[in-house]
């Protein structure tokens, strides 16, 4: 199996009803690449991320991984490809403890899951995985908290946890700072950056700042379709891009340097 | 934090022999029972299929968060298995006994496989309308089942060919008693298995178990399967311990009492089932006597009070009260 894997997008479509939502969408995420989705509310980016990872069926397009048409694939099959996402919404099971919640994804992810007898602790090497991956994202002082209690911040890191354990190669996080107070937001980032290099990461964020400084590509979507797709500083130029977000105070764009 | 329990604290300070030891005095207890109460063997025998039966409801309303209300369906085809097998001459009690977990388990199958990709209120409709479908069948079906008059004449030779069913009904208890001990242990290894933490993830949020690559469909199949093998198993248990086969054992009302019984108890506890049953046996018995024919008021004045004050159930009443204390002497 090949540790890397590119993420392609091909004249995708999707429509509710008679409402399309999202039109005529190519978009390539190649191994490694730390990209944004950014654009306005209602412009489909959940949506475009739901047909990435085959929770919604495209209406017409295709998506591929590596080349290789995925477009038919459900949302069990993608993630055994290793397209692991967040939830823009946090889901998580919330009377389960942090670390039953890790365990849940590392059991699915190693196959173990299905196993009827055998204690869950007797798996001693799963759960050194749990820990650690509790660990990076810095949850270890609340292992053993339901997640419900948890504070909405860190309910959020626990979500990267979980996504973190199926080993994704992709990873689409679905603003993942959402409810996270803006002065603590470089976390998500602190994690991301603990990530192996060949991981390419999607964020689709509200914060500016945060994309800004995460980002080495940047794609703009509006009413469903790419606007602009280019490095950071192109984007925050392009008078387009400005004017989609101007008088939105708080997407405040940065000042071109 | 108030979920923290005090067990990993015992077994730090007391050797894990004695703790199985102390696991175990429970049901040396119980199993001393006929000593102290000679004459109750019976009905302690049908508080034991009745409890079994509750543990096989427990592992789909507690754990995997399927609620049926027509988990009788299930009990009955074990019981009309046994029942019938010894009437046409196979009257071995574990080989009739498996024969009933067989078929149940095959019932289940079918059914679960048509109704689970359903949920909540839907669900809940098919299974009462499959286990309506069991009790017709069985009803219109005289000359297999004996109809109304329930199923004659059946009769099962010696536990293991050493212990005969006898008059006191001995044999019948122990031998329920040795099953339902079985069953529990193996329940528990369940519930604790990666697959149990599993179907807990699907009841408390089966999209998200989607998205992280659980096949939620062949886990729900696998635990109704399971679960109504254990359903077949107390129903033919009954059919040998107490030689009859009732069409009640196919009905409705059973199908709803015994949820009343888990819920009574706790469901999702594990110990719910133990609680639960003689409860709500004890609660019939006492309503019946004061007044026979309104019973069911009562009952359903229990039920209410239980859904809206203590949806824990009885173990949850106790849980509360243990975590008070404990604030308290935090505090």
């Amino acid at each position: 199996m090949m540790d890397t894997a590119t993420l392609e997008t091909r004249e995708l479509n999707c429509s509710f009803g008679s409402n399309p939502v999202i039109t005529d969408v190519n978009f390539k995420l190649r191994p490694g690449e730390r990209r944004a989705l950014i654009g306005p509310n209602g412009a489909g980016k959940t949506t475009f991320v739901n047909l990435l990872t085959g929770r919604l069926r495209a209406s017409s397009g295709n998506v591929l991984l590596n080349g290789e048409d995925i477009t038919q694939l459900g949302e069990v099959r993608r993630i055994r490809l290793g397209i692991g996402r967040t939830f823009q919404i946090t889901s998580l099971f919330p009377k389960m403890t942090v670390r039953e919640n890790v365990f849940l994804a590392v059991a699915e992810c190693e196959g173990i899951a299905g196993k009827l007898f055998r204690s869950v602790f007797r798996y001693r090497q799963q759960f050194e995985r749990v820990d650690e991956l509790v660990h990076r994202v810095g949850l270890s002082d609340v292992a053993r908290v339901p997640a419900q209690l948890l504070p909405y911040g860190r309910q959020r890191l626990l979500e990267i946890a979980i996504a973190l354990a199926l080993r994704p190669k992709i990873l689409l996080l679905d603003e993942p700072a959402a409810g996270i107070p803006t002065a603590e937001s470089h976390v998500i980032l602190d994690i991301i950056a603990t990530l192996p290099k060949e991981i390419a990461v999607l964020l689709i964020d509200h914060d500016m700042d945060l994309v800004f400084r995460f980002a080495q590509q940047i794609s703009v979507l509006v009413q469903g379709s790419i606007l602009v797709d280019g490095a950071p500083q192109d984007i925050a130029a392009d008078p387009r891009v400005r004017e989609v977000y101007l008088g939105d105070s708080k997407h405040g764009l940065p000042a071109v340097a | 934090m108030k979920t923290v329990s005090a067990s990993p604290i015992v077994h730090a300070t007391m050797p894990s022999g004695i703790i199985r030891l102390l696991k175990l005095l429970p049901w040396l207890v119980v199993a001393a029972l006929p000593l102290a109460l000679p004459g109750y063997e019976p009905l302690a025998t049908q508080v034991f299929v009745m409890i079994l039966f509750a543990l096989s409801l427990d592992l789909l309303v507690g754990y995997a968060g399927i609620v049926t209300l027509g988990h009788a369906g299930l009990f009955g085809m074990g019981g009309y298995t046994a029942g019938i097998l010894s009437v046409h001459g196979i009257t071995d009690p574990i080989v009739t006994a498996l024969y009933g977990m067989i078929v149940a388990a095959v019932t289940g199958l079918v059914f679960g496989a048509a109704m689970l990709r359903t949920k909540g209120l839907t669900l809940l409709m098919l299974t009462m309308a499959s286990a309506s479908l069991l009790y017709e069948l069985a009803n219109k079906a005289t000359g297999l089942t004996g109809g109304e008059d329930g199923l004659q004449g059946v009769s099962f030779t010696p536990v293991l060919g050493l212990f005969p069913f006898d008059f006191r009904g001995k044999t019948a208890f122990f031998y329920s008693l040795a099953t339902l001990f079985l069953v529990f242990t193996l329940v528990r290894a369940l519930i604790n298995s990666p697959f149990g933490w599993s179907l807990r993830g699907i009841r408390e949020n089966d999209a998200r178990m989607a998205a992280i690559g659980c096949p939620i469909m062949q886990r729900r199949i696998i635990a109704y399967v399971i679960s109504s093998a254990l359903a077949g198993l107390a129903g033919a248990l009954q059919a040998q311990t107490t030689q009859f086969v009732a069409l009640y054992s196919l009905s409705f009302e059973l199908s709803g009492n015994i949820l009343i019984m888990l819920i009574l108890g706790g469901s999702g506890r594990l110990y719910g089932a133990f609680v639960g049953v003689p409860a709500f046996m004890f609660a019939q018995d006492l309503l019946a006597k004061q007044d026979p024919a309104n019973w069911f008021l009562g009952q359903g004045i229990i039920l209410i009070a239980m859904v809206m004050l203590a949806p824990g159930g009885i173990l949850g009443i106790a849980e509360r009260a243990v975590n008070a204390i404990k604030t308290r002497r935090g505090a």
